[in-house]
């Protein structure tokens, strides 16, 4: 029987020597193999007598297994050194730069847009549009301001020399107010709609460009007066600014398209040397800005959109979108809105995922 | 329009400050943009008396004075005006105050080695007038040692933007009037005088065009001396920015301030014969009082006698006739000239004046007689002479408007509660007559007011507007309805995508030089502004890619190694009728380096045709476009390199977007290095979606056994679109082949010449039951024969 415990004895320590996966695959052969002597010893069994093989085989088996599990056990290690040899080589330096991926944005002007228009559809405005180049008919005439009109001097128009086949003279618009007329025709009263888009006037220096944005906003309905106007762009300015502090002030003014008219001013505070909406106007260190036009909607201009004054009335409102981009994301010159200054865009553009919406706040942090 | 807290207090009588007048212009919609307080600009200058006047020892011009500031020291003060001596007294600007006129801080200093303790200003320096030729000379009684500001009663002066509709208040007794109704002192209405006619007008004063000028009223008033006009008058024109010239023009300037009336006064001796109101001629001309020679047309109302034309009419009068100092016999004008032909022509002469301003925009009909009277007695107090008789002709229309007025209506569509009582005092105080009906007679001057709205505009804003509550716009039930019309869902769409896809959104200006837009336009008649703001600005976009390709060049000229710019816009086309058709279009660019030079892939790389094929694949995807069937074709346009560019359509003649390398010529045009990639995807092309629009995505089902890929190798002609053997393979049966995929392409050694080597993997989709031998082998098969119908043999 010590020749059992001296095979083992032999047969694990030679295994624990075996340096690599070929020598240990060696002395499987020789200890497991057909032709191995623990496959020998097991051979053996067959000859013997019940009473012998009782006694014996479970030795042998247990020497198979031991050296089985020996050979297993320096296989795994054998295996790990290697790997460990392996991957030592495969050190790679990750302080160098990933792959460059360039990060896109979206404009200030449209995702503004958005936010206009999540808020408003909130209020069931809808988002309606015009064409930029529009005759002077639904940019002037049916807004009340006939021809020899001194408003219509005051709009530094752009014009083309072409007429259309109405003989109407053709023009850029020179606000989003001819959407109002273009959408009482189409859809009628009731309606409430904002207007975004682009205007022009043949207006350049530090602060105005011959070509800037617009949102107009329509509300044509039964009963609807300057308090609903002013809640209106109350609750609009709350909602953009996500203040609960916008004060406004509501000063006559005069426009043709609406009448009675109303200038709206918003009180600010100076912040850091910055002017920051929100608070009373009138508050020690506090001032008013223009913001908005604003009026109930001329009675004129209700009838040429086909409508009937005596039965429908309602306001209008019209804001510049830069402006409101400005004074919300604190941009400072607007010429540079129009560049597409990469560095500018970096800056001031906005992620992809900064979709507004009403749960998560339609602004988009710094 | 600019006048003094002094003038307006002739009209007003009031304790208010200059800041509550301000608060109260801007509360009725006269908007302040402006308060400005002379005595602030005064500081530090008073009246002084020069006690005595030395030679100055090393310069001949100049004086050195003693000068006596009330406090018993007398400073010693160098002056170089001739008028400086002992005994009289002038204004002494101490060291600190600073001078109006040119901003400059007052020292203590040294002029030629003598100390000077401030300086002895003129007019000018103060800004008072134009005069300097000397130092201001007060009269003997003015007390030393005060300030000059309480001396001369400066006045603060108010800024006022009048909006069109209110020629009324185009003169400071209208703004009285407006101030009085909202409660801030009371009006003062003037007395008109009554003037003693020596004898009948000897000039015929006629109107030969009754349209353009209703009534031409007019007197002479011979005997006059047209010196200057007094002290009190030219502070406050000159408060109002106006500068004084002489009397007689200085008091129709006066009137014109005061009541927003302009009148014209000509000097007699220079008029022959009948003075009439009529139509130029076609070519006539006039030289204006601006020095300028006007070409009339007979559109235009002129006044003119036989002579010639001596006033273009409302606007400007003639250089020829107008008053000099040397004028003794004066024929006033005062008219009423249709507003509408006053702007008219004044557009077409491109001459604005005061004028102008007030008849274009409406001025009192029935201020004629009166406004006549007033000039006439001015020059007579201040110029003396004899009034005569005055002519008039024809009639103004003075006829009052009247209005049916509900004061409710302040309620339903000012949103205000009023009491009656206070609407009818409110109009009455603007002088509306108010009915116990509510009939309300309008004041002729009021050319604003149409109807009861603009009724209501008066009671609110007198009220104060600002009193208006919100009230909340009635909400419909439950979460609000989505809005979104389907081009603006995949306009918001395609721009997320594309920023998420790394390009930069820009905006871009609509007009492009002519140059530029007519590379892109295809040979289409584009929109071409007649008054451009510059040439840079002048044709309306046919294609957003020069306005993009032009700021990649700004970016590159500033050091960006790359710029991807996207913007959605709209391009600028006509439709049939002449009206504008104007196609929603996402345009983009890829100039510059695509990867940096780096550790990893060494040199830098430039963008290819296939990076634009890439977006425009993506974006038309997030577009909602259906990409697999979609073909690949050429006419991308001659802006694109030819044989690196392509059109992606639905069907062959729906183009739903264009892309690729741009030609040489136009990176030329546009002054940029290549390569550049551009493409445009036209919006309003893709097709909206089929179906309910319902939220419930069909059916899913895997299929049940496992998909196999065959690899095959083909050659085919050098020229073959490997599109177009892909669309063969993946025809070869329908049922089977769910993808077919190039994943080689080769030639040169071991290809023959003319030809190419093409690797396809195409993937088979068995249904039922696994594909046998066989069924794969015949479908090898008919993808071998129907790649050969397009001159493709399997590689051996």
């Amino acid at each position: 029987m010590t020749d059992l415990a001296t095979m083992r004895d032999t047969a694990l320590a030679r295994i624990e020597e075996a340096g690599d996966a070929a020598a240990l695959e060696a002395l499987r052969v020789e200890f497991l193999g057909k032709q191995g002597s623990i496959s020998a010893l097991m051979k053996t069994l067959g000859k013997m007598s019940p009473e012998e093989r009782q006694s014996e085989a479970p030795k042998i088996q247990a020497l198979r297994t031991d050296v089985a599990d020996a050979l297993a056990a320096r296989k795994d290690a054998i295996d790990g050194a290697a790997l460990e040899a392996r991957l030592a080589t495969e050190t790679l330096d990750l302080t160098l730069p990933a792959p460059h991926a360039p990060r896109g944005s979206v404009h200030p002007v449209s995702q503004v847009m958005d936010e206009l228009a999540e808020i408003f559809a909130d209020l069931g405005f809808s988002v309606a549009t015009g064409p930029e180049i529009e005759d002077d008919w639904h940019n002037f005439t049916a807004l009340n301001m006939a021809e020899t009109h001194p408003a219509r001097a005051m709009h530094d128009t752009f014009y083309f020399p072409d007429v259309d086949s109405e003989g109407r003279r053709m023009l850029l618009r020179t606000h989003t107010s001819p959407v109002q007329i273009r959408s009482m025709v189409q859809q009628g009263a009731p309606i409430r709609i904002i207007a975004p888009g682009r205007v022009y006037r043949s207006d350049s220096d530090a602060t105005h460009t011959p070509m800037f944005h617009q949102v107009e906003g329509l509300v044509i309905d039964k009963g609807i007066h300057l308090g609903h106007l002013k809640w209106t762009l109350e609750t609009f300015l709350k909602a953009f600014f996500e203040r609960d502090d916008i004060v406004l002030r509501l000063r006559p003014s005069y426009f043709p398209f609406t009448e009675p008219s109303v200038e709206v001013d918003v009180g600010w505070q100076d912040v850091g040397g910055r002017r920051v909406l929100g608070g009373d106007g009138d508050a020690p260190g506090h001032g008013w800005m223009e913001l908005l036009g604003s009026g109930m909607v001329n009675a004129r201009v209700i009838e040429f959109a086909g409508l009937d004054p005596k039965e429908w009335q309602g306001f209008a409102f019209g804001v510049g979108v830069d402006r409101l981009a400005m004074l919300k994301y604190g941009m400072d010159d607007l010429r540079a809105f129009f560049d597409g200054d990469q560095r500018w865009l970096d800056h001031y553009g906005f992620s992809p995922f900064d979709q507004p919406t009403l749960s998560a706040g339609v602004g988009a942090k710094a | 329009m600019k006048f003094s807290l002094e003038w307006l207090k002739y009209f007003l009588d009031t304790e208010a400050s200059a800041a509550d007048i301000a608060a109260a212009l801007n509360r009725i919609g006269h908007e302040v943009e402006g308060i400005e307080d002379p005595a602030e600009r005064l500081a530090g200058f008073r009246v002084a008396k020069v006690l005595t006047a030395a030679p100055h020892p090393d310069a001949d011009k100049l004086q050195v004075l003693s000068v006596d500031t009330g406090d018993g020291n007398p400073l010693q003060v160098v002056c170089g005006a001739p008028n400086a001596r002992a005994g009289m007294k002038g204004v002494l600007g101490l060291p600190g105050a600073v001078v109006p006129a040119n901003g400059m801080e007052l020292r203590k200093s040294a002029i030629r080695g003598v100390e000077s303790n401030g300086m002895m200003c003129s007019v000018r320096e103060l800004e008072l007038g134009d005069e300097h030729d000397g130092i201001i000379e007060l009269p003997d009684d003015a007390p030393v040692g005060t300030s000059f500001a309480e001396y001369h009663d400066a006045s603060p002066v108010f800024d006022v933007a009048i909006t069109p509709n209110r020629p009324d208040c185009m003169g400071v007794y209208g703004i009285a009037r407006d101030l009085a109704a909202a409660g801030v002192g009371t009006f003062k209405p003037i007395e008109i005088p009554a003037i003693e006619a020596a004898y009948p007008c000897a000039v015929e004063i006629r109107t030969d065009d009754p349209e353009g000028c209703p009534a031409f009223y007019g007197r002479t008033i011979r005997g006059v001396s047209n010196g200057s006009s007094p002290e009190w008058m030219q502070r406050r024109l000159i408060a109002a920015g106006q500068r004084p010239i002489s009397a007689i023009v200085d008091i129709t300037n006066y009137v014109m301030l005061a009541f927003g009336r302009p009148a014209h006064a000509y000097d007699l001796a220079k008029l022959t014969g009948a003075v009439v109101a009529r139509r130029a001629t076609n070519g006539e001309q006039v030289e204006a009082l601006n020095e300028k020679t006007y070409t009339l047309d007979e559109t235009m109302t002129v006044i003119a006698d036989d002579a010639g034309v001596h006033d273009v009419a409302g606007i400007m009068g003639g250089e020829h006739s107008g008053v000099t100092e040397a004028t003794t016999d004066v024929l006033l004008e005062i008219a009423y000239f249709d507003p509408e032909r006053i702007g008219v022509t004044g557009r077409k002469l491109g001459l604005a004046s005061d004028a102008r301003t007030r008849f274009e925009r409406g001025v009192d009909p029935a201020f004629l007689d009166d406004g006549l009277a007033l000039l006439t007695s001015l020059i007579q107090r201040i110029c003396g002479g004899e009034a005569s008789e005055v002519v008039r002709a024809g009639q103004p229309p003075v006829e009052p408007k009247l209005v049916a007025f509900d004061p409710a209506l302040t309620r339903d569509l000012g949103g205000i509660d009023v009491a009656e009582d206070e609407q009818r005092r409110i109009l009455t105080a603007l002088e509306f007559g108010v009915g116990s009906d509510w009939q309300v007679t309008c004041p002729p001057r009021r050319h604003d007011i149409e109807g009861p709205a603009d009724l209501v505009e008066e009671v609110v804003r007198i009220h104060g507007l600002d009193n208006v509550a919100s009230v909340a716009l009635p909400r419909a039930d439950g979460v609000a309805k989505p809005t979104a019309t389907p081009l603006q869902q995949t306009e918001r769409k395609v721009r997320r995508a594309a920023a998420a896809r790394g390009l930069n959104e820009a905006v871009t200006w609509s007009f492009l030089p002519a140059a530029e837009a007519e590379h892109f336009g295809d040979g289409a008649q584009l929109w071409a502004l007649d008054n451009p703001i510059s040439e840079d600005m002048k044709v309306m976009r046919p294609s957003l890619l020069p306005g993009l390709v032009m700021a990649a060049r700004r970016n590159a000229n500033r050091g960006a190694d790359a710029s991807r710019l996207f913007e959605i816009g709209r391009r600028y086309f006509r439709a049939a009728d002449g009206s504008s058709d104007e196609k929603p279009t996402l345009g983009f660019v890829l100039a510059g380096e695509r990867t940096p030079r780096g550790w990893a892939n060494g040199k830098a790389q430039g963008f290819d045709a296939y990076d634009a094929k890439a977006e425009v694949t993506a974006l038309l995807e997030a577009a909602g476009a259906p990409v697999a069937n979609l073909m690949v074709m050429g006419e991308a346009g001659e802006q694109f390199h030819p044989g690196q560019s392509a059109t992606l359509r639905l069907g062959p003649k729906t183009v739903l977007a264009r892309f690729g390398a741009l030609h040489p010529n136009t990176l030329k045009a546009l002054d940029i290095d290549g390569p550049v990639v551009a493409g445009e995807i036209f919006l309003d092309a893709i097709p909206a979606k089929r179906g309910g629009g319902g939220f419930a995505r069909a059916a899913y089902a895997p299929p049940a056994l496992q998909a196999i890929t065959r690899d095959f190798a083909f050659l085919v002609p050098a020229g073959l679109a490997a599109g177009d053997l892909v669309k063969a393979v993946r025809g070869a049966d329908k049922k089977s082949i769910v993808d077919a995929r190039v994943f080689d392409v080769f030639a040169g050694q071991g290809v023959p010449e003319g030809k190419k080597s093409v690797a396809v993997e195409v993937i088979l989709q068995p249904g039922d039951k696994t594909f046998t031998d066989e069924e794969i082998k015949a479908i090898s098969d008919s993808i071998v024969a129907s790649a050969a119908k397009q001159g493709a043999e399997l590689r051996g």
